[in-house]
């Protein structure tokens, strides 16, 4: 007798959730955009012809073949000045994102998993830290280490954003942790750790991954934020959002590009990370309804 | 398929056959379009029902059944393309708007569903809910539908009524809340009643008290009820008439003594075969049906259940058979070897041969055979982390009635 | 309910202590007053340096401090004295906390509303092209910096008042001086549109896409099913049943955002020159005026623990089953 029963192939979890994500062009051409644009701000920013350090004899000018992105009063090609801020946002956001999601995720593994007062504890620092806006804590910490380097502002950045990750992570883990195959798990002697590692972790890798990308946007508006306000990123060192600040009289005076160039540069970062993310949350969860045929 | 229309055709009961139906459904197709393909759920269903009897529809996960009722009731999605003819007294329900089946729904046909924990709204009291169903057809005051809610919790056993309508659905255990569902069901006297398996998420002891309260709204309204499950017991106490599907399409159809006791299809023969019995006295193992339900995406020609029929000859695997008269007007069968079953007896004998454990002893507590039957399956493997849907978990194997 | 209400009051109490303790950590460690001072070109004499430490309370241990501004504020009402001598906290906070409120409690409400109808809207028309333009719109303004958002915004209203003539879009401050009557109120108008405008589009964003995953989880529930198969029509089965369950989360998501609203706030007035609680602590951390930016943190604490509370409540009163919790 042979074999008709099966008519679909086969497809593993992996295999399954690429082809879902797949199928959101919007989440694909972010990812391609996203890609690009770190290989402009890298590659191009350490190949093209003007350094963001060199002054230029022409100031003020606007686009041309010479200069794509003008050139601000002091004679910097802005060009490089934006790239070079590209190059320092995306380094915070990416620090940030990567410390904030190991931090979290961990705690609210832990909390969620043990419940009782580990948990309420766990959480009543969590709650603590929430009541603080993290522009004003941000603000205060950075002022203070302002003259180190990039990396003091991301800690501090991370350090206010790990406690809403740890949140999200234990409400997934209160409701993964009631499910069966825990209970074998724990039936077959798996310890704790293990259980955790192996069985909770990777169920709920795809939200984490979804809130990953969160990070990312929030970590450059943030920072991005700061440095408007003063107490980011401090010169000679260029951020997006210091150059904004810097050129905020811009758009009255009719230099259009200083104003527009950076703001549009987090724009799309910001996007395209935030259609990743969401072409990731669909791909991740089995109950999408799309019907395509 | 017959073309003969009027009651006497597709398996009416004589008693009923001078009556028109309450409810004619004839060739009703529903597919799905999905990625993957369509999906072709229903596949030309047809039957009759009566005023008063109970028609049971039997079947495994993914023959078709609640799509079937989601159809008759207008609850599909919109993505899913229905034709064929669904009649009600006489009047034609497919094509209607929105509107116009919400004249239909809970007043003239009702429904019950599968899941009690999850059919009611958590945030509002069970007397509103009641009485929103009343209230829903009925131009009467807001006290007048209370006292409907608590007159309707007292008919389906529920003590204090003029307490319980007050509370919110999580007070209530499942087997009350499936109650109140049926009481919202039966709140306008309806002249059908559709239970897509009441009782399956319940306890085999609950599901008794569900039964007689689903029995009680039939006394009480004189409706007709369609009763989907998978249960063949429950079958068995409740239903006049049996319709029994297989991947989308009705393979027997008949009363419940030809269904029990003359079946002329091999599925039917092999669920009842794998029924679990308590008043047998010899100790036998089931014998369950090798395999699994055929995907609806990609239905190979021919019957559908030739993959899992120990009869099946190649004409079975070309032609696919229609539903034949087999011995009365009233009892259908779609196969083409009916005639070779028409000794019940032979279930054990016609599945037996190609069952996985069949070389087993057949009693309980006998030595196993020498032979190892292969050793269980990595328990931690990597690959066998699950959520829900997304689990490849393994397909093979013992199939039986899930 | 009652006694529900008054054991989550309780409860916040100790919350809102040991909050204004890491708060005074954060300014103690984190702001330096005299060593700002101290930087500036001629420095003041250290007699000045010395008085104003004992002023400020600094030569004692830091728990020592603490109680002692603890006190002062719960017993005296006093928030300490600030840097400049002739400024009262106490008096900038409350001038400070009026604007910023108008702003904040506007711009919330604008958000709740608009977030909702389009949440709404996406769910039940999942996939369709409104729905589309819904979702890119919403993800749009998620990717917004505020304070870039806000000067463009200002250009765009400077540039319609000079081609229109009219002045009702304001672009700085809160409010024009010396005026009377109605005019104070449909000044307060024209002044508030663009910051609400601004500080409500990123939240806006964010809820209404929470909204329709909230209305998505909804529509697919068996509860609705049932009340649309007793005969209930569409509407009233999508705003009975249908938002009346799915707005229950986010009560608790409009809570936890207050945080981000306040900071939105912050940048929202600095753009537009509102003098309001952002102003306060910008100037206060720039001046490194440690009561001043402990006032500010204080009082966001109070906003942030006192939304959380009328959460909890309004979610007791909205779902019934945690109630007994």
């Amino acid at each position: 007798m042979q074999d008709r029963e099966f008519t679909v192939r086969a497809r593993s979890q992996r295999r399954l959730v690429m082809q879902r994500f797949v199928q959101h062009r919007l989440a694909v051409a972010s990812l391609v955009v996203l890609v690009l644009v770190i290989l402009v701000a890298f590659v191009g920013g350490a190949l093209w012809k003007y350094q963001y350090t060199e002054i230029t004899n022409d100031n003020l000018q606007s686009p041309s073949m010479n200069h794509p992105f003008g050139t601000d009063s002091n004679g910097y090609d802005y060009l490089s000045q934006v790239l070079r801020g590209t190059q320092i946002s995306l380094e915070i956001a990416f620090s940030v994102a990567a410390m904030a999601t190991v931090v979290g995720t961990v705690w609210g593994a832990v909390a969620g998993y043990y419940r009782g007062w580990a948990d309420s504890l766990m959480m009543r620092v969590v709650d603590l830290i929430l009541t603080v806006p993290i522009l004003a804590a941000g603000a205060l910490m950075t002022k203070k280490v302002q003259n180190s380097g990039w990396w003091a502002l991301a800690l501090v950045i991370a350090a206010l954003s790990w406690p809403a990750v740890s949140r999200i992570v234990r409400g997934q883990v209160l409701s993964l942790r009631e499910k069966e195959y825990v209970e074998a798990a724990r039936a077959l002697g798996a310890k704790d750790g293990r259980i955790i590692f192996r069985h909770l972790l990777p169920n709920i890798a795809g939200q984490v991954i979804v809130v990953v990308t969160i990070l990312v946007a929030l970590a450059i508006l943030t920072e991005s934020a700061l440095s408007y306000l003063g107490f980011g990123v401090q010169s000679p060192n260029v951020s997006l959002g210091l150059l904004i600040s810097n050129n905020q009289t811009a758009l009255q005076g009719g230099q259009w590009w200083l104003f527009w160039f950076p703001g549009l540069f987090i724009v799309l970062i910001c996007l395209s990370v935030n259609f990743i993310g969401d072409g990731l949350r669909d791909a991740f969860d089995p109950t999408q309804q799309r019907v395509r045929a | 398929m017959s073309t003969a229309t009027g009651p006497g055709a597709l398996g009416a009961t004589p008693s009923t056959s001078l009556l028109e139906p309450v409810l004619a459904v004839e060739n009703l197709t529903v597919d799905f379009p999905t990625p993957d393909g369509v999906v072709r759920a229903v596949r030309g269903v047809s039957y009759q029902l009566g005023g008063g009897e109970v028609l049971g529809i039997v079947g495994e996960s993914g023959s078709g059944k609640s799509v079937t009722s989601m159809a008759v009731m207008g609850l599909l999605p919109r993505t899913a393309r229905v034709s064929g003819s669904v009649r009600f007294r006489g009047r034609e329900l497919i094509g209607l708007n929105d509107k116009q089946m919400t004249e239909v729904r809970g007043q003239k046909i009702a429904m019950i569903f599968q899941d009690p924990m999850t059919s009611l709204n958590p945030v509002y009291k069970i007397g509103y809910q009641l009485a929103e169903a009343v209230l829903a057809h009925r131009r009467i005051s807001r006290a007048e539908a209370q006292k409907r809610a608590v007159e309707l919790l007292d008919l389906v056993g529920i003590p204090f009524p003029q307490r319980r309508i007050d509370q919110y659905p999580h007070e209530f255990s499942g087997g009350m809340r499936q109650r109140v569902v049926i009481a919202i069901a039966m709140a306008n006297d309806p002249d059908v009643i559709i239970a897509d398996e009441p009782t399956t998420a319940l306890d085999v002891t609950v599901q008794a008290q569900v039964l007689e309260a689903l029995r009680a709204a039939q006394a009480e309204t004189g409706a007709a009820t369609v009763l989907i499950t998978h249960d063949l017991g429950v079958i068995a106490g409740q239903a006049d008439r049996v319709l029994v599907m297989y991947a989308g399409k009705p393979v027997e159809i008949g009363s419940v003594d030809d269904i029990y006791y003359a079946p002329r299809m091999p599925y039917t023969l092999g669920l009842l075969g794998s029924l679990p019995r308590l008043d047998v006295r010899k100790q036998e193992r089931l014998t369950p049906i090798q395999g699994a339900p055929p995907s609806l995406v990609n239905l190979p020609p021919g019957c559908p259940f030739t993959p899992r029929c120990p009869m099946a000859q190649d004409r079975c695997e070309t032609a696919e058979p229609e539903l034949r008269s087999v011995g009365s007007a009233t009892h259908l069968a779609a196969c083409h070897y009916s005639d070779q079953l028409a000794d019940r007896e032979k279930a054990a004998e016609v599945f037996a041969h190609s069952a996985a454990d069949s070389r087993l002893p057949t009693e309980f507590g006998a030595e196993p055979p020498p032979e190892t039957l292969g050793a269980p399956a990595e328990v931690l493997a990597e690959d066998n982390v699950i959520d829900g849907a997304q689990g490849e978990g393994p397909r093979q194997g013992e199939g039986g009635v899930r | 309910m009652f006694a529900f209400a008054v054991r989550r009051l309780l409860v916040s109490i100790p919350v809102f202590i040991v909050s204004t303790f890491l708060v005074f950590l954060l300014v103690a460690y984190g702001a330096d007053p005299l060593g700002q001072l101290r930087a500036k070109n001629p420095p003041p004499s250290q007699a000045t340096l010395n008085a104003l430490a004992n002023q400020l309370y600094l030569n004692h241990n830091l728990v020592d401090r603490y109680w002692h501004w603890f006190t002062q504020l719960f017993g005296h009402g006093s928030w300490g004295p600030s840097i400049n001598a002739g400024v009262d906290v106490g008096q900038l906070l409350w001038t400070s906390l009026q604007l910023t409120i108008r702003l904040v409690v506007l711009a919330m409400v604008v958000a709740v509303l608009l977030a909702v109808v389009s949440g709404v809207i996406s769910a039940t028309r999942q996939y369709s092209k409104l729905d589309y333009s819904i979702t890119v719109i919403g993800f749009l303004f998620l990717s917004l910096p505020v304070f870039w958002f806000a000067m463009l915004l200002k250009q765009a209203a400077v540039n319609f008042n000079n081609s229109t003539g009219s002045y009702f879009l304001s672009t700085y401050g809160a409010n024009t001086p010396g005026l009377t009557g109605w005019s104070v109120f449909s000044d307060a108008i024209g002044h508030l549109i663009l910051p609400t405008i601004v500080l409500a589009m990123s939240s806006y964003a964010s809820w209404s896409r929470f909204q329709r995953a909230s209305m998505l989880d909804v529509l697919g529930s068996d509860y609705l099913r049932l009340a649309r198969a007793k005969g209930l029509s569409r509407r009233k089965v999508m705003i009975r049943h249908g938002l009346r369950t799915a707005l229950i989360p986010l009560t608790t998501q409009v809570a936890l955002d207050v945080a981000a609203i306040l900071g939105g706030a912050v940048l929202t007035e600095q753009v537009f020159g509102w003098q309001g609680m952002g102003t306060m602590l910008i100037n206060g951390i720039n001046a490194q005026d440690s009561n001043v930016i402990l006032a500010w943190l204080t009082v966001a604490a109070v906003i942030v623990i006192v939304f959380n509370l009328l959460a909890d409540l309004l979610y007791a009163v909205l779902d019934p089953r945690i109630r007994l919790g």
